[in-house]
């Protein structure tokens, strides 16, 4: 699904709309400047240093050389501070850990400056402390910088934790709002077999029965 | 990062290395000119003399060639390496080298073959042009089709070295029913030599690499989002196709040319990517660009001088001396820590 949000992917069906208009009716160059995406495939370069990944985040708004503008540095700063990633900038990719690369990866995106951002299962291969810490890092993006930041995950139990509104895909009901809300609804009792594992309500995690 | 400061500077360099290896290049051969004469050929009036002949009817041109050359192929490199997001990949390794050949050998024998139905006997200059760089579009976009399915680094280059050898065996076949006199035309040809060049055939050479150097610099954005690799350089606002085709085309052009009237070089555009990314430490193709056109040009002429054996009558096949540059090139990549990064 978020594939077919980010323009990767022709729909089944339905529409897309980004601001109020159908999603294909913008150009290549107009969805860049609309939604920018963090991927779970690796890039294909891990030779880009830190700074080079993250000036080609602008390359929607710079002109046919890619030359950065004043602006386009200031906004790279910005979001250099704001993940703060200054100690890494003169690395190259292939020497930094993964939740490194994702955070410096999410920084491009951010750094693309759009009001969207698409994130494909941002937390796969991390440990515990890196996953929360992205989430983290994510929740107050979302908060400080007005943006809309869509993941998918299956780490249901911190994005009920962090969230502010979540969609349940369990290809019935689809369930979409506040975690609090589904909990008190019950959505995510039968999400599983309920012969190996239960939802607790009250701690908002899964137990297995044994 | 190195500031645009430093950049220049090592361009400056590159250049003046550049320049001294052309005039060492112009000055040494089999026959013995002096510095001094040299110099009195290049920039005095025509005279009667043999070394001004020697010099401006063949080593002129051939040191020219050299450096297109060099250029050509490394930047056909550079573009295929990051088409096929592989450090390993290159016109040679690949095959496209090889298209080309077909491609000229289809002319110069298979001609001959079918003149029945063609009346075309003869060819030119731009038909073995033009049928090289199609012979090595085909190959090329073969294995751009295969690559699409394998992703393994590997795989792709033993495809390639299979695309090689099918191509070579196509021309065993060809070469086996042609005549005698196409066939050493042939032969000479694939050689490799690029001490041959007519001016004529050298501004055709020199179009062909301008243009693909051309299309290369309009393709700089595009390039530098495919290291990201192509779904995010969709998300990038980068139409795909089209700077597929613009890539492809410009690599097609620079090796086909090059081959069609160098003969296959090896190597070269493998190797030296790989040298300007040590020495520059960026994947910035605004960079990597013109750095491929120097050190490549600077690579082949030194190639090129070691292969005339200064002083004596003999001259070496320059593909062995390339050979002998570029293949540890490709032994350290793959024995290096830090594999299969580009």
């Amino acid at each position: 699904m978020l594939r077919t949000l980010g323009n990767f992917q022709p729909k089944f069906s339905g529409t897309i709309a980004v601001e109020g208009k159908e999603l294909s009716t913008y150009n290549e160059l107009q969805i860049a400047s609309k939604i920018s995406v963090v991927l779970t495939e690796p890039i294909a370069s891990k030779n880009l240093s830190v700074y080079e990944l993250l000036a080609l985040g602008r390359q929607p708004y710079t002109n046919w050389l890619g030359k950065l503008a004043k602006k386009d540095i200031s906004i790279i700063n910005n979001s250099i501070s704001l993940l703060e990633l200054e100690p890494f900038l003169d690395k190259k990719c292939f020497h930094l850990s993964d939740g490194q690369l994702q955070r410096v990866l999410i920084a491009r995106a951010l750094i693309q400056d759009t009001d969207i951002i698409l994130l494909d299962e941002p937390t796969t291969h991390l440990d515990l402390y890196h996953k929360v810490q992205i989430l983290k890092l994510l929740k107050t993006i979302a908060h400080k910088t007005h943006k809309v930041i869509l993941f998918t995950s299956h780490e249901i139990e911190l994005a009920i934790q962090l969230c502010d509104k979540m969609l349940i895909l369990d290809g019935k009901e689809n369930a979409f709002n506040e975690p609090c809300a589904l909990i008190e609804n019950k959505k995510f009792d039968s999400l599983f077999p309920t012969d190996t594992i239960s939802f607790d309500p009250n701690t908002g995690s899964f137990k297995i029965k044994k | 990062m190195p500031k645009q400061s430093t950049y220049n500077l090592y361009f400056i360099a590159l250049l003046v290395v550049l320049l001294i290896c052309f005039v060492i290049n112009i000055c040494l051969g089999s026959v013995n000119i002096s510095f001094f004469k040299t110099f009195k050929a290049l920039f005095g009036t025509a005279t009667e003399d043999a070394s001004y002949y020697i010099i401006w009817e063949y080593r002129l041109p051939k040191a020219m060639t050299t450096i297109m050359v060099g250029g050509g192929l490394s930047l056909s490199g550079l573009l295929m390496q990051t088409l096929f997001r592989n450090p390993l990949a290159g016109p040679y390794v690949l095959g496209i080298s090889s298209g080309a050949s077909l491609g000229a050998a289809l002319l110069i024998m298979g001609t001959s073959l079918f003149s029945g139905a063609f009346t075309l006997s003869t060819f030119n200059d731009i038909t073995l042009a033009i049928a090289s760089s199609l012979g090595s579009f085909l190959v090329l976009s073969l294995v751009l089709v295969v690559a699409a399915k394998v992703k393994d680094t590997m795989a792709l280059l033993i495809i390639g070295l299979m695309f090689g050898s099918i191509t070579a065996a196509i021309v065993s076949v060809l070469s086996y029913f042609s005549k005698a006199e196409k066939l050493q035309q042939y032969i000479f040809w694939s050689f490799g030599s690029l001490g041959n060049l007519s001016w004529v055939q050298l501004l055709i050479v020199a179009l062909c690499t301008i243009t693909g150097i051309f299309l290369s610099i309009i393709s700089i954005k595009p390039l530098n989002a495919f290291l990201l690799g192509e779904n995010y350089a969709k998300s990038l606002g980068i139409g795909l196709q089209k700077s597929r085709y613009l890539i492809i085309v410009a690599t097609g052009l620079l090796a086909g040319s090059i081959t069609a009237f160098a003969g296959p070089i090896a190597f070269i555009g493998l190797a030296v990517p790989h040298i300007t990314k040590q020495l520059f430490h960026t994947t910035d193709h605004k960079v990597q660009i013109p750095a491929v056109l120097c050190c490549g040009a600077i690579l082949m002429l030194i190639c090129d001088t070691i292969a005339q054996l200064p002083g004596s009558v003999s001259v070496l096949p320059i593909n062995a001396i390339t050979s002998i540059f570029g293949a540890p090139v490709v032994i350290w990549l793959l024995v290096r820590k830090r594999k299969m990064i580009f």
